[in-house]
């Protein structure tokens, strides 16, 4: 895949094929732009964690509304947008999985997985009004001489965000 | 690959053979299924196969922590044996490799139950 800033966007339904959907479409782009296994895992995993997000938290598994989703590949990293059309939520506010208290919890592991699978990793508020989950992993080095590894800028907003 | 669930008896105990992806949808409610189904036959002490488990996300990750703590309030008990090196560092990530006992050998996760108590109901 070649060094010129690539854009993908497509829009899903709020329906568990669209876990699927997404994270096979994320992990083709992964593939192409040379990351490997490992990468594509978290990669492939954070997306479906960030659909899951959006299918069930963000638009409350209401079939009229829709969830968003981006992909930007620019000679640096690959960078993952999330929007749904709930009423977004706030980062600071979301529980710590790895608290003894909610170790036993059956849900609330998205966000943190996310976080640990990507390098960057934020939650802004989308123009739709919910929430819009931006997320990043650095290209692997042989197709990124340039910043060896390093100094890559912060994901950017979606546009309209 | 879909999750695919086979159980087989050992004595008193139960071994759930787990295969494919224990994911958001189908693969999280067969796993709720089978281990509900266990339940009900007053099958309590159960030992959840993973060998060919490759993949689990968050949704699955709950389900399992589900049906722990759904055995755990039957007087039972949950196991986990043979976890594929990505099930393995996902529980290692998310502290449930404290929560759960995890066997590399069957025979050691069938033993450790006959040196707690005889399963509910038995």
């Amino acid at each position: 895949m070649g060094t010129d800033p690539k854009h993908l966007e497509i829009t899903l339904e709020t329906q568990v094929e669209s876990v699927n959907l997404a994270e096979e479409m994320c992990l083709r782009v992964a593939e192409a732009a040379g990351f490997g296994e490992d990468d594509c895992y978290k990669i492939g995993m954070s997306v479906r964690e960030g659909v899951i997000n959006a299918f069930h938290y963000g638009n409350q598994e209401r079939p009229e509304k829709k969830i968003h989703l981006a992909v930007d590949l620019t000679g640096e990293k690959m960078i993952i947008h999330v929007l749904d059309e709930g009423t977004g939520f706030t980062l600071a506010n979301v529980p710590d999985p790895l608290a003894e208290e909610n170790l036993l919890s059956t849900s609330g592991r998205g966000i943190f997985l996310m976080r640990a699978f990507m390098d960057e990793f934020d939650v802004v508020p989308g123009r739709t009004g919910g929430a819009e989950i931006v997320m990043a992993k650095k290209l692997p080095l042989q197709n990124n001489p340039g910043t060896n590894g390093q100094g890559s800028q912060g994901a950017a907003p979606a546009q309209g965000a | 690959m879909a999750l695919r669930a086979t159980h087989r008896d050992a004595g008193p105990s139960t071994v759930v053979d787990l295969s494919g992806k224990i994911t958001l949808g189908e693969g999280s409610a067969l796993l709720r299924k089978t281990v509900r189904g266990l339940l009900d036959e007053k099958r309590t002490h159960i030992v959840l196969n993973l060998a060919d488990v490759d993949y689990i996300d968050s949704s699955g990750i709950g389900e399992l922590v589900s049906a722990y703590t759904t055995v755990k309030n039957r007087g039972g008990d949950l196991k986990l044996l043979h976890l594929t090196k990505k099930v393995h560092d996902l529980l290692q990530l998310t502290k449930l490799y404290t929560v759960f006992e995890v066997y590399t050998e069957e025979r050691a996760a069938l033993n450790s139950f006959q040196q707690a108590a005889p399963p509910a109901g038995a």
